[in-house]
């Protein structure tokens, strides 16, 4: 909602300055959006009239002007602007103005002394562009300000209205909440008695009553529709941002902000007969004032005449009934539609208009005649005409249902207690009418407030014209409950530390994605589709981190990073029948050298170790097991997938090859990506006995085939029912002189121990004998 | 007697100038070892008369004890020196960067996310999640955002089909939690307090300098028999006091609209001279406490919204939304 202050002003004028003003309304919860000044500060300029005109002696572009500015005697001003005519007025900076960037000075232009001068808007700062002087009205006031001629001191107000405030849609509506705040007079509308004084007269039947409970019209005979709309008018029009079209149309739109109340004027000559409101029937179709065709549907309420619709009821005219210049008959509309018969029409449309974004939300139902008649008149008295009497079709009005308000209650909300005098003040300003009982209120809200439904509605309003600012901000008293602690969760911020104590850098991407990515690195090529994505390439839902990775990869890359390691904690989406899982899970990529540069240190690309390294020691102390598998993302003998327990959380693998040149990736990145809860579960602590002896180490090599997993020789030690072995690690692999062709050399650092006794040769040896046993089951030879 | 002087003066002055341990031993064995001059001398007391026997054997006895000392003094100096050169040789330039220093970081959002839960956590208030794909029913219904209604226009919103939409606030997890909330006190007379705070990323159909389609909110809860709105300034004010450890920090608190809280509340806080809005607030509305059944004469409290980008910009003095999801390390790495 835009409009000036000072139109604000004639209908209320509380001892505030704008800035107070301003404040006043920002803290009542019409919020002063922007706040600017018509004009910017300029002074000593004034309506002048050029009496002669005399070309420059020595310049064949300039004037020499003599110009009545009202003083005494006129003054000889020397001037470059074209359009400088004998008799026009314009506007005069005199000596010791100043003007936006320039002060006035008297100056001799090309000889001759020249004592002010003659001003474009553009000078004035009243235009971007402008050419020639500014051109005034012909009646102008000689020597007059300026300022005071255009009505310069004035502030544009832009208000940021919430959806409830539809009363505040206009001019009126904003001056009376003022009003009610500052405890200001607002002043009345002056009611007009519109006298009937032609015959003529349009029969209105309304069909959909529920829709449109109250109808009101009137015929204006004998406009002309060509006369000029005041001054004031377009300048009040232009400062709420509208353009001038028509005398006609200007005095609807004005009363729209005036009023709030849409208003609509029909070429009479272009309806055919009776007109009724009812909803649209199948098949037709209207074209609208923006030569929009629309095909109307079944819940679309019209004003149709006896040939078919003639407007979008509370949305927007038709073309065809449309009132132009050649219009002398107008029968003008004025009525209430009901909020929920328009809302969302708008949507459905494409578009919308200043009525039905008002209708929609609600339009003061008792004002509908008030608004016909001062539409009326401002008719009336800029384009003649006759009135003819009005056409009033009611129904039922919406009820305004009492409210009950418990003075308690106030104070149970709001935390502070106000007498029930002061609650009845307030309310009453605020034009609700009271039942009291005691401290409690039965509250009826006025016609024009369609937010007042419940007790905390009226609490709201008492504490808006109270002030928020006056609730003081109190030191809360709960009961004291601590907090869970489950142990057994690592929390997410742990986590993310030991991530970065891996030298991995957090990154958040979006989690809508290009479609690509899901196809090419989860093979996923159905998944969770935007309907109304922003850009094509942002329009799925991730079912993996790894596609954002990489790109936020691809950007650091572009900025000449040589290595970039980052992790990302977030949801990924999937389609599981009429609903969909979110899954939140971590991933990683390593790209660049394994370790940053540094001296003593020689460089190497990170590989599939490195990384595996860093997902062992987030999992710790759980034990991890990783299962040669394919995943599309990665390339096929570099790919794992991770369990734990058994359960398979994740996965981990070398970028494939494909997409690595796909990407444009000089090396190729590793990654791993899994499961949230898996990271996140870490089981209590349960102590095994702790023995007092000291371990013993056997090393053990064994020869086997390449294709042999280290893993299963692990495993099969683990599993080799020696009592007394309580660890097997690997701490060599050896290939070549020695191990035949397509074998390999393992080397086992095996140690065992007893809680209770220190082991014998004996039993060592049994034990290792055990071990290799079991290797040998799976063909495995001991390295001689 | 002549003689063991001479014998003294001259292994002291040997001794002085041998530099090497080795060499030191193999001097020493001329007058202490086997053959040695001072061995002589005392092998050769037995010709010596049993009245001249004890001082002439004292006094070598002497010479010995002398000659040892001063063995053992230059054997420790030189021991000392070789010492000292091998730990010249060994020292290092301390200056040189130690091995493997780097680690990562993170990200600036989630660094407020962690000190906004941090503070609340402190006062009791629990961390509460919910999905970021919602059901057109939390995300608007629930919240007393009925189909249609202009508000809705408010929120832009991403719709996947017709009845899911990417959250456009996380106030829909408050309606998740206190409908989890009733269902596990159900057999209670009275419902324990519920204090929660629910962070996570928020969509909007909005890209531009100043709007993210995908951001971060912090919802905040808490629900009792006796919480006012005197107590929403109060905690808000407090945690943004704290957050931006500055006590004179006012917060404002103005009329607004939002259809899950009445009165409501839009929250300003002073920065720089002005005003600048931080989040939406209120009064949780009957109609949300009614739609999980929460009797709303019995039970009252409030809900706000802060956005996260938002404050982690004033706070780091970062000045385009943009760069927190570019990911650029130059820009993240200043978080670690």
């Amino acid at each position: 909602m835009k409009f000036s202050e000072s139109w604000l002003r004639t209908f209320v004028n509380p001892a505030l300055d704008s800035d107070g003003l301003a404040h006043l309304l920002t803290m009542a919860g019409l919020e002063v959006e922007e706040r600017t000044p018509v004009a910017a500060t300029f002074d000593q300029v004034v309506v002048a009239e050029v009496l002669s005109k005399e070309k420059h002696p020595d310049a064949d572009r300039l004037n020499v002007l003599s110009v009545n500015v009202g003083q005494a005697e006129p003054l000889t001003i020397v001037c470059g602007a074209q359009n400088v005519t004998v008799g026009m007025k314009a506007p005069c900076a005199l000596v010791g103005a100043k003007l936006p960037g320039i002060e006035i000075k008297q100056a001799k232009v090309r000889g001759i002394a020249s004592f002010g001068m003659m001003c474009s808007a553009k000078e004035l700062g009243l235009a971007e562009e402008s050419s020639g002087l500014m051109e005034l009205a012909a009646d102008a006031a000689i020597g007059q300000s300026i300022r005071a001629h255009l009505d310069l001191d004035d502030q544009l107000l832009t208000l940021k209205l919430t959806p409830n405030r539809t009363d505040c849609l206009s001019l009126h509506g904003i001056a009376r909440d003022v009003a009610a705040l500052t405890g200001a007079s607002l002043s009345a509308l002056s009611a007009s008695n519109i006298a009937q004084r032609c015959a003529a007269k349009v029969e209105v039947s309304v069909a959909a009553s529920a829709a449109c409970p109250r109808y009101t019209g009137r015929v204006i005979s004998g406009v002309n529709a060509q006369a000029a709309t005041p001054v004031w008018m377009v300048r009040r029009l232009e400062r709420s941002g509208l353009r001038s079209i028509s005398a006609i149309v200007d005095v609807t739109n004005y009363v729209l902000l005036e009023l709030g109340q849409p208003l609509h004027a029909f070429d009479l000559k272009k309806l055919n007969g009776a007109i009724e409101v009812r909803f649209a029937r199948a098949g037709e179709q209207l074209k609208t004032l923006n030569e929009q065709m629309v095909e109307l549907q079944s819940d679309m309420l019209v004003i149709a005449d006896q040939q078919g619709p003639v407007a979008l009821a509370g949305v927007m005219g038709g073309a065809e009934s449309a009132v132009d210049e050649k219009t002398s008959d107008i029968f003008l509309e004025s009525a209430f539609f009901s909020p929920s018969v328009i809302v969302g029409k708008s949507r459905r449309l494409g578009f919308g208009s200043d009525s039905s974004y008002r209708f929609e939300r609600g339009v003061d139902f008792a004002a509908t005649q008030i608004a016909l008649d001062r539409a009326t008149q401002l008719i009336l008295d800029i384009c003649g005409g006759e009135a003819g009497a009005v056409t009033e079709v009611i129904g039922q009005l919406p009820a305004r249902a009492p409210v009950q308000l418990r003075v308690d209650r106030i104070e149970r909300v709001l935390g502070i207690r106000l007498a029930a005098v002061e609650v009845a003040q307030i309310l009453t300003r605020l034009g609700m009418v009271l039942q009291r009982q005691g401290d409690q209120f039965e509250v009826t809200p006025p016609s024009y407030r369609f937010d007042i439904a419940i007790e905390e509605d009226l609490i709201e309003e008492i504490a808006r014209v109270y002030g928020y600012d006056r609730i003081p901000a109190a030191t809360s008293q709960a009961n004291m409950t601590m907090l869970p602690q489950v142990e057994v969760l690592r929390p997410l911020a742990r986590l993310r530390r030991a991530l970065v104590t891996r030298d991995y850098q957090e990154a958040i991407t979006y989690a809508f994605v290009e479609a690509d990515w899901e196809r090419d690195l989860c093979a996923n090529t159905n998944p969770v589709t935007l309907q109304n994505p922003i850009a094509s390439q942002m329009s799925v839902m991730r079912s993996c981190l790894l596609g954002g990775l990489l790109a936020a990869l691809r950007t650091n890359l572009a900025r000449k990073q040589p290595r970039v390691r980052l992790f990302e904690i977030g949801g990924c989406f999937t389609a599981a029948g009429d609903s969909y899982a979110q899954q939140e899970r971590v991933a990683v990529v390593a790209y660049g050298s394994a370790q940053a540069e540094q001296w003593g240190v020689s460089a190497r690309a990170v590989d599939f170790y490195d990384v595996k390294g860093d997902i062992e020691a987030l999992f710790a102390p759980r034990v991890l097991t990783f299962e040669a598998a394919q995943h599309p993302a990665s390339h096929p003998g570099r790919s794992a997938r991770i369990r734990v327990d058994g359960q398979a959380v994740g996965w981990i693998g070398e970028l494939h090859p494909q997409w690595q040149h796909q990407y444009d990736l000089p090396l190729a990145p590793v990654w791993f990506e899994v499961d949230q809860a898996a990271l996140t579960h870490s089981p209590l602590p349960n102590l095994a006995e702790i023995s007092r002896l000291p371990a013993v180490r056997r090393d053990i090599a064994v020869v086997v085939d390449e294709a042999q997993t280290v893993q299963v020789l692990i495993e099969t030690i683990r599993q080799a029912q020696a009592p007394n072995v309580v660890d097997a690690t690997l701490f060599d692999i050896y290939r070549g002189k020695g191990v035949e062709q397509g074998r390999k050399s393992l080397a086992f650092r095996v140690l065992l121990q007893d809680t209770q006794k220190t082991l014998t040769d004996k039993e060592i040896d049994s034990n290792m004998q055990l071990v290799m046993s079991a290797l040998q089951k799976i063909g495995a030879t001991l390295r001689s | 007697m002549q003689e063991l002087q001479q014998i003294l003066e001259q292994a002291l002055a040997q001794f002085s100038v041998i530099d090497d341990e080795v060499e030191l031993e193999r001097v020493k064995a001329r007058y202490l070892g086997k053959e040695g001059s001072l061995t002589g001398l005392l092998k050769g007391l037995g010709k010596l008369s049993a009245e001249e026997r004890p001082a002439a054997g004292a006094r070598i006895n002497e010479v010995k004890q002398q000659i040892e000392d001063a063995l053992q003094t230059r054997r420790d100096s030189i021991q000392q020196r070789a010492l000292n050169a091998k730990l010249e040789a060994e020292s290092l330039d301390v200056t040189l960067p130690g091995r493997n220093a780097s680690t990562g970081g993170l990200h600036p959002v989630t660094r407020t996310l962690e000190r906004i839960e941090t503070l609340f956590n402190s006062i009791g208030f629990a961390v509460a999640e919910g999905p970021e794909i919602e059901t057109d029913f939390y995300n608007f219904t629930a919240l007393n955002i009925p189909e249609d209604h202009p508000a809705r226009a408010m929120h832009d919103t991403f719709y996947i089909d017709d009845k899911h939409v990417l959250r456009t606030h996380t106030s829909p997890i408050q309606i998740r939690y206190m409908e989890a909330h009733m269902e596990k006190h159900r057999q209670q007379e009275t419902m324990p307090d519920i204090r929660i705070i629910a962070p996570g990323r928020v969509y909007r159909v909005d890209s531009d300098a100043t709007h993210s389609p995908m951001f971060h909110q912090v919802e905040g809860l808490w629900i009792g028999e006796k919480v006012s709105f005197a107590d929403l300034k109060g905690v808000v004010q407090s945690f943004l006091q704290r957050f931006f450890e500055s006590d004179d920090l006012q917060v404002r608190f103005r009329p607004s609209f939002f259809p899950f809280t009445e009165p409501s509340a839009e929250m300003d806080m002073s920065w720089k001279g002005g005003w600048l809005e931080i989040g939406g607030c209120g009064m949780v509305h009957p109609n949300v406490l009614k739609h999980v059944n929460i009797d709303s004469e019995k039970y009252i409290g409030f809900a706000f919204g802060l956005g996260v980008e938002r404050l982690t910009m004033l706070r780091y003095g970062v000045n385009d939304l943009r760069l927190f999801f570019e990911n650029d390390v130059q820009f993240l790495k200043q978080f670690s």
